[in-house]
């Protein structure tokens, strides 16, 4: 019996138009695929992409140098130079990142404790030299007044879970 | 006519193939279309991650371990949490465990997904591979909202894992769960009675048990010959002793086999799934060892101790007690191990990665002897290999 049943699905060519017919009905399914730059996935308020340093309300800089995320970088993307200020308080002269060693790990943002270096939900940062991804710390800053209303939002949102 | 002798030849495979699956490039000598050996050459991914994981306090390591095999990434950080948890002897919260799991069995899904999809891509059936992704991309959103990256995801810690699922995650995977056979029946309807598929994989590099376990294969490789070892039911870690699951065994272990194989066991790894979620409940999911996890963000801001375990655990890092181990688990692939030799000092002073690739690589030469040349493809997409955990 099997014999025959295996030799009638052969000659009637049973699993190809089986086959066939699964793509014509996926044909006729609405489109899964966006349209990149108009339409773009959801992002969780935990996605790690571009970095930015943030300022407080008053406008003073977060970063008191204190180089946990230095040391914690796996990659040592990191530089940071601290200095006093002229009233005393101790903030970063330089907080260098660059971004071709960076992989993007997260452990900068969950090492500083005051939530200044913190990735941001940015992913379309590509330059066209490799000298623009080697960020300083204007361009970090400039990063986080351009984002803190999305950054401020996601820290909160993700704030239970830390 | 004189009766011309033809001698075999030498031809390069890859490195730059699409069909070499990543960096492999393969000396093929060969006698007219049959391939008489094949000499994998390997190294050009080597980023010798090794030596730098010497060099990391340990969580700091995490993070190359994604870059392994870079398929389903969290069940590669699995070895390392597990080989460090257990020289510091340090017992993992139950959510943590649960999370754990769940999320090793996602990364099953991706691995198994993404080689099934492009293993029929190679032999020639291009439609499985848009669906496949599709389903990938699901999955890749769910690791994006646990861990905050679709691939490299640095979930896993040493203790438990980052931080615990936000609401509605589990609700998420749950409904994908019921959706997903339904694409894996479209698959099944496409290849595995096609006979086109069939012609290019049965009894296409068949290798028996013996031969399997003398050239080290595990997982679904070892599995398609007809052996039932899986490392999750041999030595259950985490809370794979506590889920309920068939090992599927193949029996003539060609291409065609350990296809099925993989086809099957994402239908079972939906199982695990499934109770993972329904078993979870609400919990710590890190370790509460201020000496190796570092505490919530609104203690670490209130309270002075707890800062300055912060700062101590982000600068020198948690100290493991000297020792050697060897912590194995049932990646994808096949058994993914990492051996480590402490000294005492918070980070390792040896750690060997047993990759499953690299093992399987090794057999390509028995597998593909006396084949024809598109066979050797068909070989490359059957082991299942990645380039990122061969060359280390």
């Amino acid at each position: 019996m099997s014999f025959i049943d295996r030799t009638a699905r052969a000659f009637l060519l049973t699993e190809l138009i089986q086959g066939l017919a699964l793509t014509l009905r996926y044909m006729f399914k609405p489109k899964v695929t966006i349209n990149y730059p108009y339409e773009k996935g959801p992002l969780s308020p935990r996605f790690r992409g571009e970095h930015a340093l943030r300022r407080y309300a008053s406008g003073e800089e977060r970063c008191i140098a204190c180089k946990l995320c230095e040391a914690i970088c796996p990659a040592q993307a990191i530089t940071i130079d601290a200095e006093p200020r002229a009233d005393g308080s101790r903030r970063a002269r330089r907080y260098d990142l660059d971004m071709t060693k960076c992989i993007y790990c997260g452990l900068c943002q969950e090492a500083c404790p005051v939530d200044a270096i913190v990735e941001g939900p940015n992913f379309e940062f590509a330059t066209e030299t490799r000298a623009e991804l080697m960020y300083n710390k204007e361009k970090l800053l400039a990063n986080g007044d351009r984002w803190e209303a999305e950054l401020a939002m996601r820290i909160v949102a993700d704030a239970p879970y830390r | 006519m004189a009766e011309a002798k033809i001698h075999s030849y030498n031809i390069n495979f890859g490195p730059q193939h699409p069909a070499a699956h990543g960096v492999l490039r393969l000396i093929l000598e060969m006698s007219g279309e049959v391939v008489q050996r094949a000499d994998p050459h390997i190294g050009l991914l080597h980023r010798g991650t090794e030596k730098l994981i010497e060099n990391k306090i340990y969580q700091q390591s995490i993070p190359y371990f994604d870059r392994l095999d870079y398929v389903g990434t969290m069940n590669q950080e699995h070895p390392f949490c597990l080989a460090a948890e257990r020289l510091l002897g340090i017992a993992v919260p139950e959510r943590g465990q649960w999370i754990r799991t769940l999320y090793c069995e996602i990364g099953r899904q991706l691995n198994h997904i993404l080689n099934v999809c492009s293993f029929v891509f190679d032999v020639g059936g291009m439609t499985p591979i848009l669906w496949g992704f599709e389903e990938r991309e699901k999955l890749m959103e769910f690791y994006e909202r646990a861990s905050g990256a679709r691939l490299h995801a640095n979930y896993f810690r040493v203790g438990g894992v980052a931080a615990d699922l936000p609401d509605g995650l589990l609700e998420d995977i749950d409904r994908w769960c019921d959706t997903f056979p339904q694409v894996l029946d479209d698959i099944e309807t496409l290849v595995t009675e096609n006979r086109i598929f069939k012609q290019r994989t049965v009894d296409i590099g068949a290798i028996s048990v013996e031969q399997a376990l003398d050239w080290g294969f595990t997982g679904p490789n070892l599995r398609a010959c007809g052996l039932a070892w899986d490392l999750r039911k041999a030595q259950p870690y985490d809370k794979y002793a506590e889920v309920d699951f068939d090992i599927p065994i193949g029996k003539a272990g060609d291409c065609y086999d350990r296809y099925l194989i993989r086809i099957l066991e994402m239908r079972e790894s939906l199982k695990i799934m499934k109770q993972c979620i329904a078993t979870m409940r609400p919990g710590p999911v890190r370790v509460d060892d201020r000496k190796v996890s570092p505490p919530p963000r609104a203690e670490m801001k209130r309270s002075m101790e707890a800062l300055i375990h912060h700062f101590k655990l982000f600068t020198e890092g948690f100290h493991v007690p000297a020792g050697e181990i060897y912590a194995a688990v049932e990646a994808p692939k096949g058994e993914f191990a990492v051996y480590i030799v402490a000294d005492g000092t918070s980070k390792p002073y040896r750690c060997k990665i047993r990759p499953p690739g690299y093992v399987h690589l090794q057999a390509l030469d028995l597998l593909s002897k006396g084949h024809m040349l598109a066979d050797v493809v068909a070989n490359i997409g059957s082991i299942d290999i990645v380039f990122g955990e061969i060359d280390r």
